[in-house]
């Protein structure tokens, strides 16, 4: 076993060697976490718009069902996710277990509650500002939703960002749907999980130097484009 | 063709209560087809929330309110309202105008020359949140002006701007009327009051305890309330 400083010396070099299967894991967690993260913005932000305007009987139970499910397990969604794809499954003739589309859809599952919750309570804010200014403009519902969609797009954006930390750092329903198959389902958290147990610590603390680096990365460019953005829109 | 003109207006016993307190009691109130009609009273008389009311924003607890046969929500599409706070969208000057014409689905070239109107066509680029109070409620009104109303509520658009504001405003205002638009604008302003009214419905309590031609209010104001107002003297 090596130790933890030859470990991450040998991690260091191993970023910056340019190891193929290294940077493919890399690739491949982008792929599956971005796809995930805007597939759920499409889904979670017209729904957090749409509660954020309504006002119905049962409200208070859906906005407490929508908070909880921010807090999904992974490993149930990713069970979930299997039964369903599983070849004796209702959906297991697409042949997608193990594949990074069936990753994608069990993170999409995990985050797009995250976007749904968060963005209500966003657009929620926003809406009481607007509304009664809209209503004098005769807007329709549709068009007050997409008014308020864009005029938090800054504030939205920390939103997925949020979704896509928890996609991006989540380990069990990407094991469970896609199986950490190398060189086509193996993800950054499963590969660490693998190669930790493997006592192969250098890879296993390389993958995890690039995931905190791409977690500040993402984070600072959002914090930047908000701020400078921002600040231009909200005056 | 147009459907017919949902002025003169009619309010017949219309009341409010918020907290158990009557905001507005049973008024009765009959507003002409044409010009300007000044809202005036000390906080508290019921003009924002008359305002919201007849604006469809809200709903009275009784009463009838009649847009020459029309209901509320069917002349509030022909109204137009401007709040005491604008509340601009966080867009550019003309990206505001903009939304509104989209929304009505009205003719989308129309932003520079609202622009203009208003006096802002310079700074159509600029982030609307960040102009001048004065210069806010300016976009407002031409927000307000891109539905081409027939009727303009103005909820105290000048409190707290400067005297340039001000005038810049009513001159918005009084092109308004000139092309016909009916305004109904409130104000603690006696001054403005003289200048652009026709006539003055002055509230107390939630009860309209005037409504007169401008020149007869002013010059001969009724005893009681009215006189006390005018005078400087504070309400409750």
């Amino acid at each position: 076993m090596q130790s933890l400083s030859d470990s991450f010396l040998l991690a260091i070099s191993l970023v910056f060697s340019g190891d193929q299967n290294l940077w493919e894991i890399v690739a491949l967690s982008l792929q599956v976490s971005l796809s995930a993260t805007v597939l759920a913005c499409i889904v979670g932000l017209p729904v957090g718009a749409l509660v954020a305007m309504a006002r119905f009987r049962g409200r208070g139970v859906l906005l407490t069902l929508m908070n909880a499910l921010m807090g999904l397990p992974p490993v149930v969604v990713g069970l979930l996710v299997y039964l369903h794809l599983s070849r004796s499954g209702p959906m297991g003739f697409l042949g997608l277990l193990y594949t990074p589309t069936a990753m994608i859809i069990a993170q999409t599952i995990l985050i797009a509650p995250i976007i749904a919750a968060l963005s209500r309570q966003v657009l929620q804010d926003l809406n009481a500002e607007y509304a009664d200014q809209f209503h004098s403009f005769s807007l329709t519902r549709g068009q007050a939703g997409r008014a308020l969609l864009w005029d938090g797009r800054f504030a939205l954006m920390t939103v997925a960002l949020a979704g896509f930390g928890r996609a991006i750092a989540e380990v069990g329903a990407v094991m469970i749907v896609g199986g950490n198959i190398d060189h086509l389902t193996r993800v950054m958290t499963t590969a660490i999980a693998l190669e930790t147990s493997k006592g192969d610590l250098a890879l296993a603390l390389a993958l995890g130097i690039i995931l905190l680096f791409l977690a500040m990365s993402v984070n600072a460019a959002v914090q930047a484009l908000q701020q400078s953005a921002g600040r231009w829109a909200h005056g | 063709m147009r459907d017919a003109a949902i002025m003169p207006l009619h309010l017949q016993d219309v009341s409010l209560h918020l907290d158990g307190r009557a905001v507005l009691d049973r008024i009765t109130l009959d507003l002409g087809p044409v010009g300007c009609t000044m809202v005036m009273g000390p906080n508290g008389a019921g003009k924002s929330q008359l305002f919201r009311i007849l604006h469809g924003l809200r709903e009275p607890d009784a009463g009838r309110i009649d847009w020459n046969g029309s209901a509320t929500k069917d002349a509030r599409w022909r109204q137009a309202m401007v709040f005491q706070k604008p509340v601009l969208l966080r867009r550019s000057v003309a990206a505001n105008v903009d939304f509104v014409l989209h929304a009505r689905r009205s003719d989308r070239t129309r932003v520079s020359a609202l622009l203009d109107l208003v006096g802002l066509a310079d700074k159509a680029g600029q982030p609307a949140r960040q102009l001048s109070g004065g210069e806010q409620q300016c976009l407002a009104l031409a927000r307000a002006l891109a539905t081409d109303p027939e009727v303009l509520f103005l909820d105290e658009p000048t409190a707290s701007l400067s005297p340039a504001s001000v005038r810049a405003i009513e001159t918005i205002v009084r092109g308004a009327l000139d092309r016909g638009t009916r305004v109904i604008f409130i104000t603690h302003d006696a001054g403005q009051a003289r200048r652009l009214a026709d006539d003055v419905v002055f509230l107390h309590q939630g009860r309209v305890a005037a409504h007169g031609p401008a020149d007869t209010f002013f010059s001969n104001p009724p005893a009681g309330v009215v006189r006390k107002y005018l005078a400087g003297d504070i309400l409750n």
